[in-house]
């Protein structure tokens, strides 16, 4: 995975609760075969009309936000079905920061294993930022975002943190390992199947 | 100290231990399919990683593709684009496949026993949860998501929380051993500690019963574990399962070496302690049909539908399931088992679609015909037993009854490829799942025995087979 840099975007504003996995990422996509290409799918119901012609007034259809890497939205988003999908397409789209007052459990620790990163803020500062108009800069590395002339400071999980900061994945982790795993090896081979 | 079997194995699989976290343990085995493996590929390729053991991974195609004849185009348009990328993925990683054309092609978990790939006392990972079924060979085997597969392609271990242990003593003798079977043995056992009596433990089976049974046997009990809440069942190795495994395609070289260590190795120490027992008479154990919507809701076959109280004692929560599942499967509390007519039997799955599954099945249909109301067929478990069948001329039995006799595959265990129930259909299924919609949407399904399943597409009802024998 890329580190996580520091981020200057608009914000994308989806004043939305309760957002499934579902709408998220329709179950017909599902049969694909790659983690990148489900961005073209992203709330497909939601942004496409029956005959596949975009819906004007949908906010990811506004050219305005296209390059926007920040979504903003409201309470209990990911929640349904555990698909990794959902995660896959947000990030395929351009989404590396989703902010909400809360997230369902496996779609929070989906996001942080394929490098995007869930802010969970007040809904305080939910409202402010959904508000915002201009480029906010996020920094992670002080866990900070500032807009205008204010700035804001969010919670999250040190390990987590340094393993975005790092673009460490899972896999990386275990190859830090990978001198015991050859050791392992060594010590008792194991039987090849095709001998 | 006392260590059960399956501690034992995973104590010799540790390759890093750290104090309240998971371990991490190497994989000896890693068996793939076409579903739940293209994006694991994909994250190899983006970040630019290898197969670390090509030479501990094998691949087949089972889940989506079609039982009718090969040769034709694919009807599903996405299932094929999954098949082709596999042969793709397999070729650029260098990973062994048993493609569609292949004679050693087949469902992942018969054709890892068959082909030898299966071995006592080692790690078995696929990316499907019925891994389950090899842990009869005394293998602790499971299944996995699609990240874990990526991670097992790329480091052959996986960082795992050590699971509890459960042993099930099984007792007695079967009845009649022809009629009742290992399936109606775990179906008991599922309905008695019910769908989440072995979350967070692997099951461990042992006693007379079980020695008793043949391997093919075993595996649909292992196989079914997993309907009970566990990732793994495992039983100990014994002769029948060294015979089992003796001169298959890819058993070991040095065989006879290995088999005097498992002896020697294999199995729980006299005394050790496991988290959770549970101990069955099988002598009391009648064939069993499930008749609701998870393998727990299950009856004797000389029983009735029971009424939601009856079957969730004063538990709310299932006595509202069971209201829910007797609606979705229409049926009405007390009525007979026996008179519940069916429209559809599928003989076939990794739960039941072996050698000697069809070898029953055929003895109970032999000269006989499949009721007109009934359309029947027969999904042997790798291209291996379908040939080995029609040497012995099985294909003919059950055609010759009106079965349809097709290619292998999983078929209409869970519906991917075009074999499925149409809505308010009533199967009499071999097979291990019988969620709703899991054979097609608005399908009704019923798990039953590969011998109950053959006399009752005879019968178009559900009929005690033990009558038949
Ligand atoms: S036969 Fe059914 S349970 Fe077995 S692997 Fe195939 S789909 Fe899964």
């Amino acid at each position: 995975m890329k580190p996580f840099s520091k981020i200057i975007s608009i914000i994308t504003p989806f004043d939305k609760a309760n957002v499934d996995t579902d709408q998220i990422i329709p179950k017909q996509f599902l049969k694909l075969i790659t983690k990148s290409g489900f961005g073209k799918f992203l709330f497909y119901d939601w942004r496409f009309n029956h005959d596949g012609q975009k819906k004007t007034d949908f906010i990811l259809n506004d050219s305005y936000y296209q390059d926007s890497q920040i979504l903003v939205t409201n309470e209990n988003f990911g929640c349904g079905s555990s698909r990794e999908h959902a995660v896959w397409a947000l990030k395929d789209f351009g989404f590396d920061v989703i902010i909400s007052p809360s997230f369902a459990d496996i779609f929070y620790s989906n996001c942080f294993k394929n490098g995007v990163l869930p802010i969970i803020l007040d809904i305080q500062n939910i409202k402010k930022l959904l508000q915002f108009k201009d480029k906010v800069e996020l920094d992670l590395h002080s866990q900070t975002i500032i807009f205008g002339s204010e700035s804001i400071t969010f919670e999250i999980d040190l390990h987590r943190k340094i393993r975005l900061l790092e673009g460490l994945d899972d896999i990386d982790l275990t190859l830090k390992e990978d001198d015991k795993i050859g050791i392992f090896e060594k010590n008792s081979s194991r039987i090849s199947i095709f001998e | 100290m006392t260590e059960t079997l399956f501690e034992k194995i995973w104590n010799s699989h540790v390759v890093v231990e750290r104090e309240n976290e998971p371990s991490l343990i190497y994989i000896d085995r890693h068996l793939i399919h076409e579903v739940t493996s293209p994006q694991a590929f994909d994250g190899l390729r983006v970040n630019n990683r290898k197969v670390r053991r090509p030479d501990l991974t094998v691949a087949t195609i089972d889940h989506n593709v079609p039982t009718t004849d090969r040769s034709l185009p694919m009807i599903d348009e996405t299932s094929s684009t999954q098949i082709k990328t596999l042969e793709q993925n397999c070729q650029d990683f260098g990973i062994k496949l048993f493609g569609i054309n292949d004679p050693n092609q087949g469902i992942v978990h018969v054709i890892g026993p068959q082909l030898g790939i299966t071995l006592p006392g080692s790690t078995i990972v696929c990316g499907d949860s019925h891994t389950s079924t090899q842990g009869a060979f005394g293998a602790f085997a499971f299944g996995i998501g699609t990240s874990e597969v990526e991670h097992t392609l790329a480091t052959q271990t996986l960082w795992l929380e050590k699971p509890k242990t459960f042993e099930i003593i099984a007792t007695g003798k079967r009845k009649n051993s022809f009629a009742v079977t290992s399936k109606d043995i775990i179906l008991s056992i599922i309905k008695q500690i019910g769908t989440d009596g072995g979350t967070g433990h692997v099951l461990e089976y042992h006693g007379d019963a079980i020695s008793d049974l043949s391997m093919e046997q075993r595996m649909t009990i292992c196989n079914m574990s997993i309907e009970a809440g566990s990732r793994a069942g495992l039983i100990a190795p014994d002769e029948k399962t060294f015979d089992y495994l003796n001169n298959r395609k890819f058993t070991p070289k040095n065989y006879d070496e290995l088999v005097d260590d498992w002896k020697n190795n294999l199995m729980s120490d006299a005394n050790s302690k496991f988290d959770k027992s549970f101990t069955i008479d099988v002598e009391k154990i009648e064939p069993q049909v499930s008749w609701g919507t998870n393998p727990a809701m299950v009856s004797d076959v000389t029983s009735k539908v029971p009424t939601p109280e009856e079957f969730g004692h004063n538990n709310e929560i299932q006595i509202e399931s069971a209201k829910k599942a007797l609606s979705y499967m229409d049926l009405k509390p007390d009525t007979a088992i026996v008179d519940i007519p069916i429209d559809r039997v599928f003989i076939g799955s990794c739960t039941n679609a072996r050698l000697e599954d069809l070898k029953d099945a055929a003895e109970i249909v032999k000269g006989k015909t499949v009721n007109s109301a009934v359309s029947a067929m027969v999904v042997p478990g790798s291209q291996m037993v379908k040939l080995q069948a029609e040497e012995l001329g099985l294909d003919k039995i059950f055609k010759d009854a009106n079965f349809e006799w097709r290619e292998s595959g999983c078929s209409m265990c869970l519906g991917m490829n075009p074999d499925i129930l149409k809505p308010g259909e009533r199967c009499a299924s071999t097979s291990n799942r019988n969620f709703e919609g899991r054979q097609g949407s608005g399908g009704r399904t019923h798990l039953v025995s590969p011998v109950m399943a053959a006399a009752s597409a005879i019968a178009g009802h559900f009929v005690d087979v033990r009558e038949w024998c």
